[in-house]
């Protein structure tokens, strides 16, 4: 059974109606014991980090995501599901789940015609092969939506890569059994549902 | 590199999809999930549905458009018309919207604007705002002056003070939508346009007027707008959204292609 996180970041519904329509039957939990005896796990997420993170601690949800990426088994991180596996995030100086060890930093652009948040369609350059990518070409477009992005601090974690304004960030990430990528798979139209659809056999490998 | 998006505008009235003519004499058009559908597989980039209803039996028929639509349509929902408060908003979140268009409720009570980027988020707050063109002077600086109820209430707002209050107030993008230039189809209003995504660090979405493709471009270039809302131009079949995107690429501009 796959579980998506529910911690009042953004619409796990469209999450979970994406899957449904890829064929994957995905529940949505908040129960960090139901998180645990899951398959795979989805972990979305859009807004503010700073009641994400607080909202993951009450529920006892950030340990049990770290519990479940110790145990091997499939994880998807989704935008701000991506953020939070990293050890802090700038926004609201927040020590996040440590999961990828580095940190998310806000667009800073002295160019004042480059707006923040980033908002739209941009292309990923596929970086490294990941069995998540097989029906991904560089130059493929996705939808973004967020102001921080993230700096992991081992290259070889980083799959895709965007850029926007002068700056080059890390878009899709993937170390182990996590893979994560800063666009929204789920707003993405049909490139996004096939990269989601991947999850369905993706058994967590990084080949 | 960052693309310029097109977003199809839908007006739903009771349902069923309508295009006014500033902002009068609306007629039916069709229906909204199949029109979605139909540009969602054509490449749009984004759908806006605007509820120009007005009783709350109606918005019930919204919020079930807005379902019918998510289900099959994956890109960013976004909808606006009506929206008083953050309740309101969850509604359409819960019922498959990604984005919530504020308006006349947030020029009432600028407050909204903040209630609802702190309980779904500033990326997915929304302030449009419906603008004419004014005398400039000491009342209105800019020359624009913010109205609202669909255009028929002048609110003494300028409109430039606003689109500054409403990013300060967390809003996430702003639709500048010219009630002057609204259903004519003789292009954008691009000074306006560009006065406020000159102003305001978020990203602009322009609207009303479209009618030609040359009108797209001129607002994505000269008006520095981030994206462009077409409505007629494409629920009448004379273009088609794919068709667009290929004119605006030859021309030069970023827009998706694959999808």
């Amino acid at each position: 059974m796959v579980q998506i996180v529910d911690y009042d970041a953004g619409n796990v519904r469209s999450v979970q109606r994406a899957c449904k329509y890829v064929g994957i039957d995905a529940q949505i939990t908040a129960d960090p014991e139901i998180l645990l005896k899951s398959d795979k796990v989805i972990f979305p997420g859009v807004g503010s980090a700073v009641s994400a993170v607080d909202t993951l601690q009450a529920r006892g949800l950030d340990e049990a995501l770290k519990e479940f990426y110790q145990s091997g088994k499939p994880l998807l991180g989704i935008c701000l599901g991506l953020q939070i596996t990293l050890e802090y995030t700038e926004e609201g100086s927040r020590d996040c789940l440590g999961l990828l060890e580095g940190a998310c930093e806000r667009f800073n652009f002295t160019d004042g015609s480059i707006k923040v948040p980033h908002i739209g369609w941009n292309e990923v350059e596929v970086v490294q092969s990941h069995p998540m990518l097989k029906n991904i070409r560089s130059g493929d477009e996705f939808y973004f939506v967020h102001s921080y992005f993230a700096k992991p601090s081992e290259s070889g974690w980083i799959h895709g890569v965007t850029e926007y304004g002068d700056k080059q960030f890390a878009s899709i990430l993937a170390r182990n059994n996590l893979f994560a990528t800063q666009f929204h798979l789920e707003k993405s139209g049909e490139l996004g549902l096939k990269l989601l659809a991947e999850f369905a056999d993706w058994q967590g490998g990084s080949c | 590199m960052l693309s310029k998006r097109i977003i199809a505008c839908l007006d739903v009235r009771d349902g069923k999809l309508a295009k006014s003519v500033r902002f009068v004499d609306t007629k039916d058009i069709g229906d909204p999930v199949s029109k979605a559908k139909e540009y969602y597989e054509d490449g749009l980039d984004e759908l806006v549905f605007y509820d120009i209803t007005a009783s709350s039996e109606e918005r019930n028929t919204m919020l079930d458009v807005v379902s019918n639509v998510a289900e099959q349509v994956y890109i960013p929902l976004s909808v606006g018309g009506g929206i008083r408060t953050v309740d309101d908003a969850n509604r359409l979140l819960w019922a498959g919207a990604e984005k919530i268009n504020v308006n006349s409720a947030a020029v009432k009570r600028p407050a909204l604007i903040a209630e609802c980027a702190h309980s779904i988020g500033t990326q997915n707050t929304v302030l449009s705002m419906d603008i004419l063109k004014v005398e400039m002077g000491r009342e209105f600086p800019s020359g624009y002056e913010i109205v609202i109820n669909g255009g028929r209430t002048p609110m003494g707002i300028d409109a430039l003070v606003w689109a500054l209050k409403g990013e300060e107030l967390g809003a996430g993008e702003l639709v500048v939508n010219s009630i002057d230039a609204d259903g004519t189809r003789e292009g954008y209003e691009i000074n306006l346009t560009r006065m406020i995504a000159e102003a305001v660090s978020i990203p602009v979405i322009a609207s009303g007027g479209a009618g030609k493709p040359e009108h797209l471009y001129e607002v994505l270039t000269e008006g520095k707008a981030d994206a462009a809302l077409v409505a007629s131009m494409v629920h009448f079949g004379e273009y088609t959204v794919s068709g667009l995107k290929k004119w605006l690429h030859d021309k030069g501009l970023k827009v998706r292609l694959r999808y």
